[in-house]
């Protein structure tokens, strides 16, 4: 490793390439943070969005009218308002009207912090398209495959849990691989609060060492890297999920 | 970054399927939708002016007051200056016209003979759709030149103008999609039928296939800029004067936490009223192309 | 269970049962009782009602007036519990509705194991000697794609099987297979039938309908029009719209 290292601080003498997030242990390590909270961040707010959108699906296919508007109000609310602007909304509006807790030091600080709130509201931004996408896979499935289930006396939640959902599933993962591809480059947002992911770290680190188009490139590479690798997982999990015979 | 409403997949061939799912909401939008979300930002004022009533001070404004008096600075900037609502507008048009014009050239070389250019107009694509807006943004704003100079005439590059290149980047990507898309769709008895009556490749394109595609893009194209005009509060973070801005510019200055909460409400309604009927004529248009092909 | 059914009476009971779809009446007033152990075969042009009066037994479908009883149970109850009607009475379907995602042996086994909430191991024993039953040993593990129609029929009955019901309805279960295949299916019905399982069938098998039933009931119209056992009714029947019913497809 040391080898590495000292081939890029050379890099820096001999040609002004400054990779000093890669060479000095403390940039490394502010570097490595911020990577490690925008996966955190990703990771967290993806498995929250998909929450949402099972459990708006399922409230969507209700029989009472008011929930199913309440649904349909707060999914046409969250995709046709910017994002950041909701971000927004719930960290400088709704978070101050939180109660504060004290720390272990004995300060008073908010209830919630910067991530908390970051991860609420990519959640429920991305929720409102996952719903959507869920619910079209619902209505694919074939309504005679459910009466089957009927018949065979699963209730209401047992038809979702295992024939509806599964077969939903599998109909929808492309749209929802979109969503969710969007929703890890949407994490980026958190810069605007103050969330230390890694473009918020990135900009600490070129105000300090002035190396811009050097951290841009290894931003972009590092998202691309990020969005590959989730593409790839999702890509395995579609076909683990392929049944023979089924789609297509 | 931002709302990507179900642009096509990283890996997928093709754009005609990722909308697919917005089909059946055709039959969940009624002007009830509206009037929900018209009922929520009212719901929200309101509170805030309970609330208001509750802990003013003496001397404070009401909040509708307060809100009617900013809104002419968050839609139209300050005096003599271009910022405000009216600048996301902007800002959006443009961006949608520099990203459409060269996403239609990336979407061409996506669909060219010569395999080279292929290559890289798919590299370009590739990175411009997986690219978050906001790093691509950082990118633009930060290493191209406040001016530029042509014939020893310099040229100022304003900050808003750079942020609109910025942000037509990926869309370009996208447009590209949507013409690679599109253009593969139209059945290839029309490129035979074309190569038949002497057409070169070219005229083949211009005259024959792009005329038949531009009713299939448009639902797309839409889509894409419901999805800009929704990322436009990003060059907020930029420095730029946008609506985004001049809200916090406003609370700023009235230092008031009753006001939080109506002012971004406020401005969400802005967004909201502007993107919803795009959103629904979208998905109209989708309906009515999607039954004769 | 103040419920005093005995076996000696009728299983299935049908009184002045009344059903509509908007505007369209499908069913005008429909009676007749099925004893245990019968097999009863309901004949008739298409939209005659046939496979909705089937729905109104397994309370798929709710009825406007009327009443029928399944062991003594009326099935159109608001405080029935439809997971006691259903375990008692098995329906297969026209388009067999297999669960896609699940193997032979998983669509088998899946009700046993999350409605009845029994063992697995001890459904999985009962699943496998369903499937050798239906005689599609070796397809356990296949999944409904990867199976013709005849045998994703068979599964499916094995699948209702399953939940040992007393009663089972076959809607038209032939109609969606080819003429090959249509047989495989049939011997598994008949085979039910001689082990003395209760059958109503929908069907327009009408050489099936004369082997293995134990009455006829002809409908057309949304009313019973004529019924009575296989060997008077194909030889002697007296309405007209069941003589020209029957010159068609015989």
């Amino acid at each position: 490793m040391e080898g590495l290292w000292d081939f890029l601080r050379s890099l820096h003498d001999a040609y002004g390439i400054n990779l000093v997030h890669f060479y000095d242990t403390f940039e490394r390590g502010r570097m490595l943070r911020g990577m490690w909270t925008s996966i955190k961040l990703a990771a967290v707010c993806i498995v929250l969005s998909v929450l949402i959108g099972i459990l708006g699906a399922w409230l969507q296919g209700s029989r009472f009218k008011v929930l199913k508007a309440v649904v349909q109000g707060y999914i046409q609310f969250f995709r046709n308002t910017p994002p950041l602007v909701q971000m927004y909304f719930f960290y400088f509006a709704l978070g101050p009207q939180m109660p504060r807790v004290v720390n272990e030091y004995g300060i008073s600080q908010p209830m919630l912090g910067s991530f908390e709130w970051a991860v609420i509201s990519l959640s429920f931004f991305a929720g409102a398209f996952n719903i959507e996408i869920f619910r079209s896979g619902v209505e694919a499935v074939q309504r005679s495959t459910v009466e089957a289930a009927e018949s065979l006396g699963f209730n209401r939640w047992q038809i979702y849990r295992y024939v509806v959902l599964p077969l939903a599933v599998r109909v929808c993962l492309p749209a929802l691989n979109n969503n969710l591809v969007n929703l890890i480059k949407t994490t980026t947002q958190a810069y605007a609060i103050a969330v230390p992911e890694t473009l918020f770290v990135a900009s600490q680190i070129w105000s300090d060492r002035i190396n811009v188009f050097e951290m841009m490139v290894t931003l972009l590479t590092f998202y691309l890297l990020l969005v590959g690798i989730f593409v790839w997982l999702m890509t395995r999990l579609e076909r683990s999920l392929r049944v023979p015979g089924f789609g297509q | 970054m931002t709302a990507t409403r179900n642009h096509a997949s990283v890996t997928s061939e093709g754009v005609a399927p990722a909308r697919g799912e917005s089909g059946y909401m055709a039959a969940a939008f009624t002007p009830r939708v509206l009037a929900g979300a018209f009922g929520l930002v009212a719901v929200v004022v309101l509170a805030g002016e309970a609330w208001a009533q509750l802990n003013s001070g003496a001397g404070q404004a009401g909040i509708m007051t307060t809100l009617w008096k900013w809104t002419p600075l968050i839609l139209f900037g300050p005096k003599g200056e271009f910022g405000g609502f009216v600048l996301n507008i902007v800002v959006s048009f443009l961006a949608m016209a520099i990203g459409t014009i060269s996403g239609l050239v990336l979407g061409l070389g996506l669909i060219s003979k010569f395999g080279p250019v292929r290559s890289v107009a798919w590299a370009i694509t590739q990175f411009f759709r997986n690219s978050p807006w906001l790093v691509l943004l950082f990118f633009v704003m930060l290493l191209t030149p406040f001016q530029i100079r042509i014939l020893g005439l310099s040229i100022p590059l304003p900050a808003w103008l750079k942020a609109t290149v910025g942000l037509a980047l990926p869309i370009m990507a996208n447009i590209a999609e949507i013409v690679r898309g599109a253009v593969n769709s139209i059945p290839t008895g029309q490129w035979e039928s074309a190569e038949s009556l002497a057409f070169s490749r070219l005229q083949t394109l211009w005259r024959i296939i792009l005329p038949q595609c531009v009713k299939r893009m448009i639902p797309p194209w839409m889509n894409w800029y419901a999805i800009l005009t929704m990322a436009t509060p990003l060059i907020s973070i930029v420095g730029v004067n946008d609506a985004m801005t001049l809200t916090q510019d406003a609370l700023a200055s009235e230092q008031r936490t009753d006001l939080l909460m109506p002012m971004y409400a406020l401005l969400l309604l802005f967004f909201f009223v502007y993107c919803y009927p795009i959103a629904r004529w979208t998905i109209r248009l989708e309906r009515k192309y999607a039954v004769r092909i | 269970m103040t419920n005093a059914w005995t076996p000696d009476q009728p299983i299935v009971s049908i009184k002045d049962v009344h059903k509509s779809f908007g505007p369209v009446e499908v069913l005008k007033g429909v009676s007749f009782n099925v004893r245990k152990g019968e097999v009863v075969c309901i004949i008739g042009p298409s939209g005659s009602g046939k496979s909705t009066l089937l729905r109104c037994i397994n309370a798929l479908v709710p009825i406007e007036k009327g009443s029928i009883t399944v062991e003594g149970q009326e099935v159109h109850d608001a405080a029935l519990d439809k997971l006691e009607l259903r375990k008692k009475v098995g329906m297969v379907f026209q388009s067999y509705n297999l669960f896609p995602h699940k193997t032979a042996l998983e669509n088998v086994m899946m009700a046993p194991i999350h409605v009845l909430k029994r063992p697995r191991e001890e459904v999985e024993a009962q699943a496998r000697r369903l499937i050798k039953k239906v005689r599609l040993e070796g397809k356990e593990d296949a999944y409904p794609g990867e199976l013709s129609g005849g045998q994703q029929q068979r599964v499916a009955i094995a699948r209702s099987l399953a939940m040992n019901p007393d009663i089972m309805l076959f809607d038209e279960v032939t109609a969606a297979l080819d003429p090959e295949t249509v047989k495989e299916v049939l011997v598994t019905i008949r085979e039910l039938a001689e082990e003395g399982m209760t059958c109503m069938l929908v069907t327009h098998e009408m050489g099936f309908a004369r082997e293995v039933g134990d009455h006829i009931y002809f409908t057309d119209r949304g009313i019973i029009v004529e019924h009575g056992p296989p060997a008077t009714f194909f030889s002697n029947a007296s309405d007209p719209r069941t003589r020209a019913f029957l010159s068609q497809i015989l």
